[in-house]
């Protein structure tokens, strides 16, 4: 450990809907370049704590920190253009809008803001990276699920962000998808870009992810390598439920 | 979507110097028609540049005319004329600001409300006020004749075009179409969704707010029930979805029947009136939900598919 602060950091991260604890007292930071896997059962609480770092929802309790600088308090487009982007469960596109003009989004507003032919060529690098080239003038409602799923990663991608949160960003693929889903985020992570996956597929945590935390009804229950957290009795038993432990 | 522009802008100029033409007809009938269609021109234009792209439907426009209408009123004595719209405009976006920063936060349906009410809501505290003065209305005795108030108009037209292309060139326009298409993640890709549609309120309750200042000397003598009619809200939503707020000169293509309509039922069935615009509304609402940019649209589209087949 330097003295510079990690790229992203939870302190007691709470967040309490009504009488259920979905998020309770969370810590972990996530170093620059390194792909955090957050996994745990349905339920326990991995969607929620992206919303709180990407500030679509506020902490009840705690701190969120990017690279040292408080964030938790912050409406969702500032902690954007500080750098934090996102893909959703469900995946969102701009219905009305083209390929091109989805991920010129981000490259206009995001973190790093651009305009003009610059986002244009920005827009269309990520689309190349994300292996939608000759897609970039279609509608949105023409393209498969795995294509709307590229569209969103792209425009997560357009402005530079200095963290990238993936919620369940493989889910629904067929397994020739996934496979390709897999290395283009493999493709991401030998950039050196700094990524929280949230992920239930056990071989894209295993190859992609360097560390993991795991949720188990709000609280995390254990942190450390893919290997280490697989192999831990308690994160067993949050899976597969207490009879089998 | 970035039109090429020049010819739009080279188009819309001809228009205007065409339309400007007009008072030299020398028919008082075709002058009053103009400055109807003129002031309901700049009001759509101008509601539809917020609503349009926003999709939140404001009944604000009579409190921003009502509010220029009254700058005039009040302000004709103390100050030259030539000064009081550019203070109206000044006016209606300070209180499109103020509505936009309390209500823009909200769901469409409580705009929608609040909106409505904020007319009422001027209009009483202008009552409120002429209780103490006891005066009922104001007289607005001037020298500025019908052709230039048309004339006003359109400038104020020109000017309204030239911003809302301006706009839909420009980062806050792009950040608008976001906006319209999934606020979540218009705030998410780093957009100040807030601050955009407020922008946008201002300006459209900036350019409502001078239609009412350049057209108090018209009416002689305004009073708060004429000055903040609902039924000129209504009628600028109407006219504007006949039209269609997807595009830039969507909505005078509404204005400009609906005016000849409107001029019809108002001389046929004077007492009717709100009820035939219920009526009118729930036709375009049912049979041209995209107004008629949407239907010559869908016509194109059906003819490029023919040549595409062919
Ligand atoms: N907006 C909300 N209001 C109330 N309860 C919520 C809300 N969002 C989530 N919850 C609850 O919080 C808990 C955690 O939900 P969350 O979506 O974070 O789980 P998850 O780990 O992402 O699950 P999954 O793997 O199914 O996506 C659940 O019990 C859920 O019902
Ligand atoms: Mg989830």
């Amino acid at each position: 450990m330097t003295g510079a602060p990690p790229t992203l950091s939870l302190r007691g991260a709470t967040k309490r809907f009504g009488g259920l604890v979905a998020v309770n007292a969370l810590d972990f930071d996530v170093a620059e370049h390194e792909v955090m896997g957050l996994i745990g059962p349905n339920g326990s609480g991995k969607s929620t704590t992206l919303n709180l770092i990407s500030g679509a929802l506020g902490c009840t309790a705690g701190t969120i920190a990017l690279r040292g600088v408080p964030i938790h308090r912050l409406a969702p487009q500032d902690i954007a253009r500080r750098g934090v982007a996102r893909t959703f469960q469900l995946v969102r596109l701009l219905p009305s809008m083209s390929v091109l003009d989805n991920v010129r989004a981000g490259a206009v507003f995001g973190h790093r803001r651009r305009w003009g032919d610059d986002a244009e060529a920005q827009a269309m690098r990520m689309l190349e990276l994300v292996g939608l080239g000759r897609r970039a003038q279609a509608p949105v409602g023409q393209l498969t699920y795995i294509d709307t799923k590229r569209v969103e990663l792209a425009r997560a991608l357009a402005g530079d962000p200095k963290v990238l949160l993936l919620d369940e960003w493989l889910a629904g693929l067929n397994p020739t998808e996934l496979q390709e889903g897999i290395a283009l985020i493999r493709r991401l992570r030998d950039e050196g870009r700094t990524i929280v996956l949230v992920e239930h597929v056990m071989d894209a945590i295993r190859s992609l992810c360097d560390r993991c935390v795991v949720m188990s009804s709000g609280t995390k229950i254990a942190e450390g390598t893919p290997q280490q957290v697989l192999a831990d009795p308690e994160v067993i038993r949050a899976y597969l439920g207490d009879d089998d432990a | 979507m970035i039109r090429s522009g020049g010819t739009s802008l080279a188009l819309t100029a001809l228009v205007l110097a065409l339309a400007a033409l007009l008072p030299l007809a020398g028919s008082p009938y075709w002058q009053s028609i103009g400055i109807s269609i003129a002031m309901f021109a700049v009001l759509t234009t101008s509601w539809a540049l917020f609503s349009g792209p926003t999709h939140y439907i404001s009944l604000a426009t009579a409190a921003f005319f009502g509010v220029g209408s009254y700058t005039t009123g009040m302000g004709i004595e103390l100050l030259p004329y030539w000064c009081l719209p550019p203070i109206a405009g000044v006016l209606g976006a300070a209180m499109a600001a103020l509505v936009g920063l309390a209500t823009l936060r909200l769901s469409g349906v409580y705009f929608v409300i609040f909106t409505l009410g904020l007319a009422e809501l001027v209009r009483q505290i202008i009552i409120w006020f002429q209780n103490f003065s006891g005066q009922k209305g104001l007289y607005v005795l001037t020298k500025i004749t019908e052709a230039q108030i048309y004339w006003q108009l359109l400038g104020l037209a020109a000017l309204v075009y030239l911003a809302g292309w301006a706009i839909g060139r420009s980062r806050l326009g792009f950040a608008l179409r976001i906006i319209g298409d999934d606020e979540q993640v218009a705030r998410h890709s780093g957009i100040n969704t807030a601050r955009a549609k407020v922008a946008l309120f201002m300006i459209s309750g900036a350019a409502a707010a001078v239609v009412g200042a350049i057209l108090a000397p018209r009416y002689v003598y305004i009073e708060p029930a004429t000055a903040f009619t609902p039924m000129l809200s209504f009628q600028v939503v109407i006219m504007a979805l006949l039209g269609g707020t997807g595009r830039l000169w969507g909505p005078v293509v509404g204005v400009i029947p609906f005016t000849f309509l409107w001029e019809a039922i108002s001389s046929s069935f004077p007492n009717q009136t709100t009820l035939l615009l219920g009526v009118c509304f729930l036709v375009i609402v049912y049979v041209l939900p995209r107004g008629f940019v949407g239907l010559i649209e869908a016509v194109r589209r059906r003819v490029a598919a023919r040549e595409g087949v062919a």
